[in-house]
């Protein structure tokens, strides 16, 4: 691992693993995160991308191993906790608060992730700021229904923003939009990482990733095969295995 | 204080004063002896939406919750003699100790699962009452009123003025969740949970919190009930249709505000009084299924929900 000595982890999962009967999903997976990467997450369908992530953020108990975030245990929290000490996520398939509208649905992270000292105006202030960001201002007033594919994407990066997270997690993000949307939310994703803000990037599209990270970490079949700059596991006859099915 | 704020308690010291003075002035019994029950549904509704509504969790169990609040004033009567302040108090602690209970079931149960697990609730109570000698078991027991407490001179007439106290209470309490921190959580758990948790929102205090106050309410508004009916059996203490008509009233108003359940209440609570005195007490339990029928098909966000569509509609039309 490539985490310098003279800097923590920001995020250490150690030998990690997670069952689903008698599947395992996750098997003994161990990697750092350092403060301020761009780490690109890849691997087949199947291969454990999304399961690591529920495992990061507590949607998942785990069998066996640690998750330490800023050098604290947190394998016993529950979700809401991990998301106040600063891990916040997309989902793969969005879930917005379909009841309430997009101000709404950043509110709730304004209520209750973003400490407890803000008051009502700052909160207001604050999220008409990240959704100028985002390029949803307009649609503030909007029911979380009625948003386009893309618009969703960027409202949950945005409630995920609206969390104060110091490791945002997107878990396919770009699945589905057109290229040029997919350059949108990237261009959206610099940005955030520009800010200090840690991020794992979970995507099926390479260019994506091969621009965003600053390392890549391949997995197969719940292993890590290759971890590496993105060049280096592209370059990966293993990586290359596993994607092409040799 | 907000503008809206005194707007509520205004309304609400007037709606208590108005109440107090059709104690005073009114002679004939029969309109406390209806009212009562319509004082109590609206309390009922609102009480069951907090749970039901905002936090989406559908409680069949109102029966069990008004149940043992009527039977904590029947023990409380019988042991000590209580006063009806002791009664209702005791109840509201005992109803918050179920609702702990039926909270806990939240971690393992949702949707219709929950449903089916309140209605077990229900008939373990009521099997638990049938079998309790000292509140008179299956056959059920009478209950003498002790005298009124001035400046009411009629028990039912004071019994009315606590169900509309406890009516204002449970809605302040509802309208306050619908506004705080708290109801946002509870409606962004019930839109989708595991998004609510990593959104920072603690999903299961939230829950525990909803399930205690929603119950320790229903336990209260059933306390009373043993000294307005005189007499107390499970069957009627316990009876499904406590929870069939909150749930109808609630869901026909509409859950997505605290007025939804209250205006539900009025309405089903006034139609079910006229019809029982006009026709009789079966057809009232007809038109309630009937009605709900209506309003799942025509207008499932309830009478709330078709204002606010109508409203909308208008809008979108005049711009």
């Amino acid at each position: 691992m490539t985490s310098s000595d003279a800097q923590l982890p920001l995020l250490r999962i150690a030998s990690l693993t997670k069952r689903f009967g008698g599947f395992t999903a996750l098997d003994n997976v161990s990697v750092d995160i350092s403060p301020g990467e761009r780490f690109g997450l890849i691997g087949p369908n199947g291969s454990g991308k999304t399961t690591l992530i529920n495992c990061i953020s507590g949607a998942f108990r785990t069998e066996a191993g640690t998750v330490l975030f800023r050098d604290e245990d947190i394998t016993p929290l529950q979700p809401h906790m991990r998301t106040r000490r600063g891990i916040a996520r997309s989902f793969q398939i969005p879930r917005p608060f379909r009841s309430m509208t997009v101000a709404e649905n950043l509110m709730v992270a304004l209520d209750f992730a973003a400490g407890e000292h803000v008051s009502v105006a700052q909160r207001h202030d604050a999220m008409m700021d990240i959704l100028t960001q985002m390029g949803l201002a307009s649609k503030a007033n909007v029911s979380a229904t009625q948003l386009s594919q893309v618009e969703l994407r960027k409202m949950e990066l945005a409630r995920a923003l609206a969390t104060h997270p110091k490791l945002l997690i997107s878990d396919e993000a770009m699945a589905g939009l057109s290229s040029s949307e997919v350059d949108e939310v990237l261009d959206l994703l610099m940005s955030l990482a520009s800010r200090d803000i840690t991020i794992i990037m979970i995507e099926h599209i390479m260019q994506a990733v091969m621009r965003f990270s600053d390392r890549v970490m391949c997995l197969d079949a719940g292993k890590i095969i290759a971890i590496g700059t993105p060049s280096e596991v592209m370059g990966n006859q293993r990586v290359q295995e596993a994607y092409l099915g040799t | 204080m907000k503008r809206s704020n005194i707007a509520f308690w205004v309304g609400a010291a007037v709606f208590l004063v108005a109440i107090f003075v059709m104690t005073q002035v009114v002679g004939n019994q029969y309109p406390f002896f209806a009212g009562y029950v319509i004082l109590q549904f609206i309390a009922l509704a609102v009480a069951w939406s907090i749970l039901g509504g905002y936090a989406g969790y559908v409680n069949f169990g109102t029966s069990a919750f008004f149940g043992v609040g009527v039977y904590t004033a029947v023990f409380l009567t019988k042991a000590f003699e209580a006063p009806l302040l002791v009664q209702i108090v005791t109840a509201a602690v005992i109803g918050a100790l179920m609702g702990f209970a039926l909270g806990l079931l939240t971690l393992r149960m949702q949707g219709i699962f929950f449903s089916i697990a309140t209605i077990a609730l229900t008939i373990i109570i009521e099997t638990t009452v049938m079998n309790w000698r000292f509140v008179g078991g299956a056959a059920g027991i009478q209950i003498a009123r002790p005298p009124a407490t001035p400046p009411f001179d009629n028990y039912v007439q004071m019994l009315f003025f606590v169900q509309a106290l406890l009516v204002v209470l449970a809605v302040a309490i509802s309208r306050y969740i619908q506004n705080s921190w708290i109801g946002r959580g509870l409606q962004a758990l019930k839109d989708d949970e595991l998004a609510a948790e990593c959104t920072g929102v603690p999903t299961l205090r939230l829950k525990l919190l909803a399930c205690v106050i929603s119950g320790a309410l229903l336990c209260a508004i059933g306390a009373p009930s043993a000294m307005y009916l005189q007499f107390a059996n499970p069957d009627s203490a316990f009876n499904l249709n406590y929870s069939v008509s909150t749930l109808a009233m609630s869901l026909i108003g509409g859950t997505s505000h605290w007025s939804g359940p209250i205006i539900g209440a009025i309405l089903l609570g006034t139609t079910q009084q006229l019809l029982t005195v006009t026709i009789s007490s079966e057809v009232n339990v007809l038109v309630l299924g009937i009605m709900l029928v209506l309003f799942v098909v025509g207008a499932p966000e309830g009478i709330i929900g078709l204002v606010r569509k109508l409203r909308g509609n208008r809008k979108e039309g005049g711009t």
